[in-house]
């Protein structure tokens, strides 16, 4: 029962960077502007993260530092591709380019070095509650965050005028504009939502799943969360469904990996064969489950054309100049 | 203050030249910043990273010989993307490249002809075009977008070399490193100028490409089709070219090219294969193709400033005592200067004083 415990709770860890990040390119997405820089802002979060947790001793100024680089460096994205109307394919790539390079000087010092670790809040007596208590309310402060981020984003988006506004700017800039709605000045809050977000989820790597900086570390998540965003087919509930089935498999891996086979003998012979087989995949092949399943969902899910483009926000990726 | 777009008319022959010259002009003003907020003297860094690397003959042969498989990926991807297709997995590419082309080597070593590096050669654009092959084949098939598909990829075919060789392909007395044994000479291009220095035959190959694709997209019709199709999918649609195949094609040929510069890599620099092989050469060709505006000529003088990225990071590192990673923050600082400077090309700029909003006319 605690081995069990323990794989949900790494689930969890691995599940809310995803979400995180997801839920904010979701925004950016729904407003009209396809952000692919998301794994750029993630690993400037992470490396911000961990700079001003180091400096600060504070995981929770650590956070906000993460937070804030991943904004700032959205900026740069929001004003190549909003004010200089630059392809906003080539420019996410170019965000992401840079930041891997810019991380990897900045954090330089930070090598080896032990992080700041961003400890559970136990909150008392809903803790204590059997089967759920420990995995929902004994966890980081980021994945209550998480958790509340994704209600709000929801309720924002489909209950609020400002997430209609927000809406009808991603689905006809055109009319949004006519009506009077400043496009730009919306797609710019959306960018630096979503970069606000990669920036909080790559502080959560570096602050909770590994404490430490490791150049790189974000390996690929922020691809992993856009793939989330069309799996979700912009919808925020799809997007904790997909999170966390993306966390298990990356955490089974893992664990298939690490575990010792002689330790199974307790299972019935069929298993412990089924177990020896699955130990004689390599280690290389397991790894690259969650990328191959990222490819599968992919496809799965754009073979129903009808139901990706009932959501996909119709200006989505398209330049936008208001003519005056 | 305020920032206003104009339409241009036409777009701005003058711009569409000039846009890469000024991007490579903010980039050096870029460097100034950074090289003193880092406390150098930002002359000195500039000439150390920049002009030191040319000087000298070996320098030179190295500098080449990044080029090559820059300008080899990078001419396939502007293709692609000239005809509106996002392959960004090359450095996948680039490694099924050089795994399918390492087949004969490993396997059949005693092998000796003037034909065996041909048949290498090939095998290793096969490799890079099948692995190209499947994104466009979930593209047209499915709707799933190729960014992130070719993307998830280059992963997949890291951890495949990874597992090759500390696996299967290990050198058998290779004291258990992981790298696979190394090649013999009929599996290996030859030195152009072997008295000199090291730069292999991959250069030649990558003029070729070069010159072809030039002649490819200004003087054929497939050229044609490419650029209607990536400019006005519409017209191209009336004009009965085949969206759908198009998208095969460009993958298959960008595929193919980074296949090719995967295995020129291997045999004529590294000559094994080992758990790594390219320091992202399949990403920064992707500046290199915007840099040089998906023109097959501008890649080519695109591929050598990039090249030159790489040794003067080098260079930095042991002159100066920096880091090279400073070399890969200009190369996407430079991407930013160059994207920013293609508006120019479509549009003029316009600065406003006051914030309100000017009187409508």
């Amino acid at each position: 029962m605690l081995m069990t415990e323990a794989i949900l709770l790494t689930i969890f860890t691995a599940a809310t960077p995803l979400m995180i990040a997801a839920l904010g390119e979701l925004v950016t997405e729904r407003s009209g502007v396809l952000n692919l820089g998301v794994e750029g802002m993630m690993i400037m979060g992470a490396v911000s993260g961990f700079a001003v947790a180091q400096l600060t001793g504070s995981a929770y100024l650590g956070a906000l530092g993460g937070i804030a680089a991943g904004a700032l460096f959205s900026l740069l994205f929001a004003f190549l591709t909003l004010t200089l109307v630059a392809n906003q394919v080539a420019t996410g790539l170019a965000l992401t380019i840079l930041g891997l390079g810019l991380s990897g000087l900045i954090g330089e010092g930070f090598v080896g070095q032990p992080g700041v670790k961003m400890f559970p809040i136990v909150i008392p007596f809903l803790s204590e509650l059997p089967l759920v208590g420990k995995l929902l309310f004994s966890q980081d402060a980021i994945f209550y965050f998480s958790i509340a981020l994704l209600i709000a984003i929801n309720w924002f988006l489909f209950k609020t005028r400002a997430g209609l506004t927000l809406r009808s700017v991603g689905d006809n800039h055109k009319s949004a504009h006519s009506l009077g709605i400043d496009v730009i000045k919306i797609r710019y809050l959306a960018v630096m939502f979503g970069g606000a977000c990669s920036g909080l989820a790559g502080a959560h790597l570096a602050l909770v799943y590994v404490p430490q900086w490791v150049e790189g570390m974000s390996a690929g998540r922020g691809w992993i969360a856009l793939a989330l965003v069309v799996f979700a087919s912009w919808r925020p509930f799809r997007i904790l469904v997909g999170a966390y089935l993306f966390g298990a498999v990356t955490i089974a891996q893992l664990h298939i990996q690490a575990i010792d086979i002689n330790s199974l003998t307790f299972l019935p012979s069929w298993l412990f064969y089924l177990a020896e087989l699955i130990k004689a995949i390599p280690s290389q092949f397991l790894s690259s489950l969650p990328y191959i399943a990222t490819i599968v969902v992919l496809v799965i899910i754009s073979r129903n054309r009808r139901l990706t483009l009932i959501n996909t926000p119709a200006s989505l990726g398209k330049g936008f100049v208001p003519d005056r | 203050m305020r920032i206003e777009l104009e339409r241009r008319a036409a777009h701005s022959k003058l711009f569409s030249v000039l846009s890469p010259f000024i991007a490579l002009g903010l980039t050096l003003i870029a460097g100034v910043i950074m090289f003193t907020a880092l406390g150098l003297n930002p002359i000195n860094a500039l000439y150390s990273f920049f002009i030191e690397p040319l000087t000298e003959i070996w320098s030179v042969h190295e500098l080449i010989i990044k080029a090559t498989p820059l300008v080899l990926i990078a001419v396939g991807l502007s293709v692609c993307f000239s005809s509106n297709n996002w392959n960004i997995g090359a450095e996948g590419q680039l490694v099924m490249g050089a795994v399918a082309g390492s087949i004969l080597p490993i396997m059949y070593p005693e092998l000796t002809g003037w034909w065996v590096l041909i048949l290498i050669l090939l095998m290793g654009m096969a490799g890079g075009a099948a692995w190209a092959a499947i994104p466009a084949f979930f593209k047209n098939r499915f709707g799933a977008n190729e960014i992130l598909t070719s993307l998830m990829l280059v992963y997949v075919a890291q951890l495949f070399l990874d597992w090759l060789v500390r696996g299967r392909w290990r050198n058998p007395e290779g004291y258990n490193f992981p790298e696979s044994r190394t090649f013999t000479d009929w599996q290996t291009l030859p030195e152009i100028f072997p008295s000199s220095g090291p730069a292999h035959y991959g250069a030649v190959l990558a003029l070729i490409v070069v010159f072809i694709a030039w002649f490819m997209m200004g003087k054929t019709l497939k050229g044609f089709q490419v650029k209607v199709i990536g400019q006005a999918p519409r017209a191209g649609r009336f004009a009965g070219f085949s969206a759908k195949k198009m998208t095969m094609v460009a993958f298959l040929i960008s595929g193919a090219l980074a296949g090719l510069a995967g295995i020129s890599e291997i045999t004529g620099v590294i000559k094994q294969l080992q758990p790594t092989i390219s320091p992202g050469y399949g990403f920064a060709a992707i500046i290199v193709a915007f840099l040089g505006r998906l023109n097959p000529l501008g890649v080519l003088a695109a591929g050598l400033i990039l090249a030159l990225s790489y040794l003067g990071g080098e260079a930095a590192q042991i002159s100066l005592g920096i880091s090279d990673k400073v070399g890969r923050v200009f190369q996407g600082v430079l991407l930013f200067f160059v994207l920013a400077s293609d508006t120019l090309i479509h549009y003029k700029i316009k600065f406003i004083r006051s914030t309100k909003r000017s009187a409508q006319t």
